[in-house]
Protein backbone atom coordinates (compact mmCIF):
# COMPACT_ATOMS: atom_id res chain seq x y z
CA UNK A 1 0.00 0.00 0.00
CA UNK A 2 0.89 3.50 -0.76
CA UNK A 3 0.73 6.31 2.14
CA UNK A 4 -1.20 8.79 0.86
CA UNK A 5 -0.91 11.11 4.22
CA UNK A 6 1.91 11.47 6.18
CA UNK A 7 3.99 14.25 8.01
CA UNK A 8 5.71 16.52 5.91
CA UNK A 9 9.24 16.38 4.86
CA UNK A 10 10.11 20.35 6.24
CA UNK A 11 8.47 19.41 9.28
CA UNK A 12 10.92 17.58 11.93
CA UNK A 13 9.62 14.52 13.86
CA UNK A 14 8.87 16.24 16.97
CA UNK A 15 5.41 16.22 19.15
CA UNK A 16 4.36 20.13 19.31
CA UNK A 17 4.54 21.72 22.35
CA UNK A 18 0.42 23.20 21.66
CA UNK A 19 -2.09 22.48 23.57
CA UNK A 20 -4.86 19.97 22.55
CA UNK A 21 -6.96 20.76 19.82
CA UNK A 22 -4.91 23.82 19.00
CA UNK A 23 -4.92 24.78 15.27
CA UNK A 24 -1.48 26.19 14.97
CA UNK A 25 -0.47 22.39 14.35
CA UNK A 26 -2.82 22.43 11.12
CA UNK A 27 -1.35 25.74 10.08
CA UNK A 28 2.55 24.34 10.58
CA UNK A 29 1.67 21.41 8.92
CA UNK A 30 -0.14 23.38 6.06
CA UNK A 31 2.79 25.83 5.32
CA UNK A 32 5.22 22.98 5.25
CA UNK A 33 3.79 21.08 2.76
CA UNK A 34 3.60 23.73 0.57
CA UNK A 35 7.17 24.88 1.06
CA UNK A 36 7.63 20.93 0.09
CA UNK A 37 4.99 20.95 -2.79
CA UNK A 38 7.24 23.86 -4.06
CA UNK A 39 10.64 22.43 -3.56
CA UNK A 40 11.80 24.97 -1.80
CA UNK A 41 12.87 23.32 1.36
CA UNK A 42 16.54 24.29 1.11
CA UNK A 43 16.07 28.02 -0.27
CA UNK A 44 13.49 29.39 2.69
CA UNK A 45 14.26 31.58 5.53
CA UNK A 46 11.24 31.67 8.51
CA UNK A 47 10.55 34.56 10.92
CA UNK A 48 9.54 32.91 14.39
CA UNK A 49 6.94 35.38 16.36
CA UNK A 50 6.59 35.95 19.67
CA UNK A 51 3.62 34.32 21.47
CA UNK A 52 2.85 30.23 21.32
CA UNK A 53 4.76 29.87 17.75
CA UNK A 54 7.67 31.07 18.89
CA UNK A 55 9.36 27.66 18.84
CA UNK A 56 8.39 27.01 15.45
CA UNK A 57 12.06 26.48 14.51
CA UNK A 58 11.83 23.46 17.00
CA UNK A 59 9.33 22.26 14.35
CA UNK A 60 10.28 23.83 10.66
CA UNK A 61 13.31 21.33 9.20
CA UNK A 62 14.55 24.63 7.60
CA UNK A 63 16.56 28.17 8.50
CA UNK A 64 14.56 30.61 11.22
CA UNK A 65 15.26 33.59 12.80
CA UNK A 66 13.68 34.58 16.25
CA UNK A 67 12.54 38.42 16.17
CA UNK A 68 11.57 40.51 18.85
CA UNK A 69 7.84 40.71 19.37
CA UNK A 70 6.20 41.66 16.01
CA UNK A 71 9.24 42.80 14.07
CA UNK A 72 9.44 39.76 11.92
CA UNK A 73 8.29 41.45 8.84
CA UNK A 74 11.03 44.08 9.54
CA UNK A 75 13.69 41.29 9.97
CA UNK A 76 12.13 39.39 6.92
CA UNK A 77 12.48 42.28 5.19
CA UNK A 78 16.69 42.80 5.69
CA UNK A 79 17.23 38.50 5.22
CA UNK A 80 14.90 39.27 1.90
CA UNK A 81 16.99 42.83 0.88
CA UNK A 82 20.51 41.11 1.58
CA UNK A 83 18.92 37.70 0.28
CA UNK A 84 16.99 38.30 -3.02
CA UNK A 85 16.92 34.77 -3.92
CA UNK A 86 15.56 33.06 -0.85
CA UNK A 87 11.82 32.81 0.26
CA UNK A 88 11.28 34.38 2.95
CA UNK A 89 8.46 34.15 5.03
CA UNK A 90 7.06 35.29 8.89
CA UNK A 91 4.59 32.99 10.87
CA UNK A 92 2.84 35.98 13.80
CA UNK A 93 -0.06 35.31 16.08
CA UNK A 94 -2.57 38.37 16.08
CA UNK A 95 -0.54 40.26 19.37
CA UNK A 96 2.37 40.05 17.63
CA UNK A 97 1.16 41.23 13.84
CA UNK A 98 -1.80 42.84 14.93
CA UNK A 99 -1.06 44.33 17.74
CA UNK A 100 2.72 45.79 18.81
CA UNK A 101 3.63 44.58 15.69
CA UNK A 102 1.46 46.84 13.38
CA UNK A 103 3.56 49.33 12.41
CA UNK A 104 6.15 46.48 11.01
CA UNK A 105 3.48 44.42 8.52
CA UNK A 106 1.44 47.43 7.47
CA UNK A 107 4.90 49.26 6.42
CA UNK A 108 6.19 46.13 4.91
CA UNK A 109 3.16 46.12 2.86
CA UNK A 110 3.82 50.00 1.53
CA UNK A 111 7.24 49.23 0.88
CA UNK A 112 5.78 46.16 -1.03
CA UNK A 113 8.79 44.01 -0.06
CA UNK A 114 8.57 40.65 -1.55
CA UNK A 115 7.50 38.56 1.80
CA UNK A 116 5.07 36.52 2.89
CA UNK A 117 2.96 36.90 6.02
CA UNK A 118 1.38 34.07 7.83
CA UNK A 119 -1.04 35.43 9.79
CA UNK A 120 -2.80 33.45 12.73
CA UNK A 121 -5.71 34.96 14.34
CA UNK A 122 -7.36 33.75 17.15
CA UNK A 123 -8.77 36.37 18.36
CA UNK A 124 -6.99 36.29 22.09
CA UNK A 125 -3.18 35.92 23.96
CA UNK A 126 -2.82 32.55 23.77
CA UNK A 127 0.58 32.33 25.31
CA UNK A 128 0.00 35.09 28.11
CA UNK A 129 -3.02 33.37 29.86
CA UNK A 130 -5.94 34.51 27.54
CA UNK A 131 -5.57 38.59 27.31
CA UNK A 132 -7.55 40.45 24.94
CA UNK A 133 -6.11 40.50 21.64
CA UNK A 134 -6.75 43.76 18.87
CA UNK A 135 -8.78 40.56 17.55
CA UNK A 136 -10.71 39.99 19.95
CA UNK A 137 -14.72 40.06 18.86
CA UNK A 138 -17.35 42.51 20.95
CA UNK A 139 -19.01 40.56 23.72
CA UNK A 140 -16.14 38.09 23.57
CA UNK A 141 -14.91 37.17 27.56
CA UNK A 142 -11.36 37.04 28.11
CA UNK A 143 -9.02 37.70 31.04
CA UNK A 144 -8.78 41.51 30.64
CA UNK A 145 -12.53 41.86 29.63
CA UNK A 146 -14.51 39.51 31.98
CA UNK A 147 -17.83 41.01 30.91
CA UNK A 148 -17.07 40.64 27.41
CA UNK A 149 -15.23 43.70 24.96
CA UNK A 150 -17.15 46.77 25.18
CA UNK A 151 -16.53 49.28 21.81
CA UNK A 152 -17.02 51.93 24.23
CA UNK A 153 -13.52 51.02 26.74
CA UNK A 154 -11.60 48.71 24.24
CA UNK A 155 -12.35 49.61 20.87
CA UNK A 156 -13.58 47.49 17.73
CA UNK A 157 -11.22 44.55 16.54
CA UNK A 158 -8.90 45.10 13.59
CA UNK A 159 -9.53 43.64 10.05
CA UNK A 160 -6.33 42.88 9.38
CA UNK A 161 -7.34 41.66 5.22
CA UNK A 162 -9.62 44.91 4.61
CA UNK A 163 -6.76 47.56 6.13
CA UNK A 164 -3.94 45.69 3.73
CA UNK A 165 -6.21 45.48 0.80
CA UNK A 166 -5.92 49.70 -0.45
CA UNK A 167 -2.28 49.42 -0.02
CA UNK A 168 -0.84 48.81 -3.93
CA UNK A 169 2.28 47.18 -2.45
CA UNK A 170 -0.13 44.15 -0.78
CA UNK A 171 -0.18 41.99 -4.11
CA UNK A 172 -1.62 39.17 -3.12
CA UNK A 173 -4.16 39.08 0.70
CA UNK A 174 -6.61 36.34 1.57
CA UNK A 175 -8.30 35.11 4.85
CA UNK A 176 -8.87 31.48 5.47
CA UNK A 177 -9.62 29.05 8.42
CA UNK A 178 -8.56 26.22 9.24
CA UNK A 179 -12.09 24.79 11.19
CA UNK A 180 -13.10 22.28 8.69
CA UNK A 181 -11.81 19.77 5.75
CA UNK A 182 -13.13 21.82 3.16
CA UNK A 183 -11.74 25.20 5.12
CA UNK A 184 -8.32 23.42 5.47
CA UNK A 185 -8.06 22.46 1.72
CA UNK A 186 -8.86 26.10 1.04
CA UNK A 187 -6.34 27.43 3.55
CA UNK A 188 -3.65 25.24 1.95
CA UNK A 189 -4.17 26.87 -1.89
CA UNK A 190 -4.46 30.51 -0.49
CA UNK A 191 -0.97 29.99 1.26
CA UNK A 192 0.72 28.56 -1.95
CA UNK A 193 -0.86 31.38 -3.54
CA UNK A 194 0.85 33.67 -1.30
CA UNK A 195 4.20 32.24 -1.40
CA UNK A 196 4.38 32.04 -5.50
CA UNK A 197 3.31 35.47 -5.11
CA UNK A 198 6.30 35.82 -3.25
CA UNK A 199 8.50 33.94 -5.83
CA UNK A 200 7.31 35.49 -8.50
CA UNK A 201 8.14 38.97 -7.34
CA UNK A 202 5.08 40.59 -7.37
CA UNK A 203 4.86 42.15 -3.98
CA UNK A 204 3.57 41.76 -0.85
CA UNK A 205 1.84 38.34 0.59
CA UNK A 206 -0.41 37.95 3.50
CA UNK A 207 -2.83 35.14 4.28
CA UNK A 208 -4.56 35.56 7.45
CA UNK A 209 -5.93 31.79 8.95
CA UNK A 210 -8.68 32.10 11.39
CA UNK A 211 -7.37 29.83 14.51
CA UNK A 212 -8.83 28.27 17.51
CA UNK A 213 -7.85 28.85 20.97
CA UNK A 214 -9.85 26.04 22.83
CA UNK A 215 -7.61 26.57 26.01
CA UNK A 216 -8.22 30.28 26.55
CA UNK A 217 -11.70 30.59 24.82
CA UNK A 218 -12.61 28.11 27.49
CA UNK A 219 -13.98 25.67 25.39
CA UNK A 220 -13.29 22.04 24.44
CA UNK A 221 -11.76 21.60 20.64
CA UNK A 222 -14.70 20.85 19.14
CA UNK A 223 -16.72 23.46 20.77
CA UNK A 224 -13.82 25.60 19.53
CA UNK A 225 -14.35 25.04 15.94
CA UNK A 226 -18.00 25.59 16.14
CA UNK A 227 -17.03 28.92 18.15
CA UNK A 228 -14.90 30.11 15.09
CA UNK A 229 -17.68 29.14 12.34
CA UNK A 230 -20.76 30.43 14.12
CA UNK A 231 -18.66 34.02 15.53
CA UNK A 232 -15.69 34.84 13.88
CA UNK A 233 -16.43 34.37 10.74
CA UNK A 234 -19.15 36.55 10.20
CA UNK A 235 -17.05 39.50 11.94
CA UNK A 236 -14.13 38.17 9.48
CA UNK A 237 -15.04 36.86 6.27
CA UNK A 238 -13.16 34.70 4.76
CA UNK A 239 -12.18 35.04 0.59
CA UNK A 240 -9.19 36.32 -1.28
CA UNK A 241 -9.38 40.08 -0.95
CA UNK A 242 -6.89 40.80 -3.34
CA UNK A 243 -5.15 38.93 -6.03
CA UNK A 244 -2.69 39.66 -8.64
CA UNK A 245 -3.69 40.18 -12.71
CA UNK A 246 -5.01 36.65 -13.87
CA UNK A 247 -2.15 34.38 -15.67
CA UNK A 248 0.51 36.00 -13.39
CA UNK A 249 0.80 33.18 -11.43
CA UNK B 1 -8.04 -1.19 0.29
CA UNK B 2 -7.52 1.23 3.01
CA UNK B 3 -5.51 1.40 6.47
CA UNK B 4 -5.51 4.24 8.98
CA UNK B 5 -2.60 4.19 11.23
CA UNK B 6 -2.55 5.83 14.44
CA UNK B 7 0.33 7.40 16.06
CA UNK B 8 -1.47 7.22 19.66
CA UNK B 9 2.00 7.92 21.47
CA UNK B 10 1.54 11.80 19.61
CA UNK B 11 -2.38 11.92 20.35
CA UNK B 12 -3.64 14.67 22.80
CA UNK B 13 -7.20 13.29 23.06
CA UNK B 14 -8.75 16.81 21.03
CA UNK B 15 -11.50 14.85 19.21
CA UNK B 16 -11.33 16.63 15.94
CA UNK B 17 -10.41 13.47 13.89
CA UNK B 18 -13.86 11.94 15.61
CA UNK B 19 -16.10 14.65 14.32
CA UNK B 20 -15.33 14.49 11.26
CA UNK B 21 -14.92 10.80 9.88
CA UNK B 22 -17.21 10.33 7.60
CA UNK B 23 -17.46 6.67 8.46
CA UNK B 24 -18.08 7.18 11.78
CA UNK B 25 -15.54 4.75 13.11
CA UNK B 26 -12.85 6.83 14.32
CA UNK B 27 -13.39 6.52 18.48
CA UNK B 28 -11.52 7.61 21.50
CA UNK B 29 -9.88 4.75 23.40
CA UNK B 30 -10.55 4.23 27.22
CA UNK B 31 -6.61 4.23 27.46
CA UNK B 32 -4.08 6.61 28.29
CA UNK B 33 -0.94 7.31 26.55
CA UNK B 34 2.24 8.39 28.13
CA UNK B 35 1.27 12.29 27.65
CA UNK B 36 -1.79 11.10 29.78
CA UNK B 37 -4.14 11.60 27.10
CA UNK B 38 -6.55 9.42 26.14
CA UNK B 39 -5.66 8.79 22.55
CA UNK B 40 -8.27 8.60 19.56
CA UNK B 41 -8.06 5.48 17.59
CA UNK B 42 -9.75 3.37 14.42
CA UNK B 43 -11.75 0.60 14.83
CA UNK B 44 -13.70 -1.47 12.32
CA UNK B 45 -10.89 -0.72 9.73
CA UNK B 46 -11.86 -2.90 7.16
CA UNK B 47 -14.35 0.19 6.59
CA UNK B 48 -12.20 2.75 5.95
CA UNK B 49 -12.03 4.21 3.01
CA UNK B 50 -8.79 6.13 3.26
CA UNK B 51 -10.23 9.84 2.25
CA UNK B 52 -7.61 11.00 4.79
CA UNK B 53 -10.26 13.56 6.02
CA UNK B 54 -8.85 12.32 9.51
CA UNK B 55 -5.26 13.13 8.96
CA UNK B 56 -6.35 16.39 7.37
CA UNK B 57 -7.91 17.80 10.33
CA UNK B 58 -5.36 16.39 13.27
CA UNK B 59 -3.54 19.11 14.76
CA UNK B 60 -0.52 16.73 16.05
CA UNK B 61 0.12 14.48 12.84
CA UNK B 62 -0.87 11.46 14.52
CA UNK B 63 -2.65 9.83 11.51
CA UNK B 64 -0.87 8.33 8.79
CA UNK B 65 -3.17 7.02 5.58
CA UNK B 66 -1.75 4.48 3.44
CA UNK B 67 -4.06 3.28 0.39
CA UNK B 68 -3.82 0.45 -2.25
CA UNK B 69 -2.51 2.17 -5.77
CA UNK B 70 -4.95 2.24 -8.70
CA UNK B 71 -4.24 -0.42 -11.05
CA UNK B 72 -3.26 1.89 -14.59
Amino acid sequence: MKKVFSRPRSLKDVPFHYCPGCTHGVAHRLVAEVIDELGIQDNVIGNAPVGCAVFTMDYFDFDMISAAHGRAPAVATGVKRVLPDRVVFTYQGDGDLAAIGTGEFVHAAVRGEKITCIFINNAVYGMTGGQMAPTTLLGQKTKTTPYGRDSEVNGYPIKVCEMLTPLDGAAYVARVAVHSPKAIIQAKKAIKKAFQVQINGLGFSLVEILSTCPTNWGLTPLEAVKWLDENMIPYFPLGEYKVPPAGVI
Amino acid sequence: MARVIFLEERCKGCQLCTAVCPKGIVVMTGSTNEMGYHPATVHEQDKCTGCGICALVCPDMVIEVEREEKAV
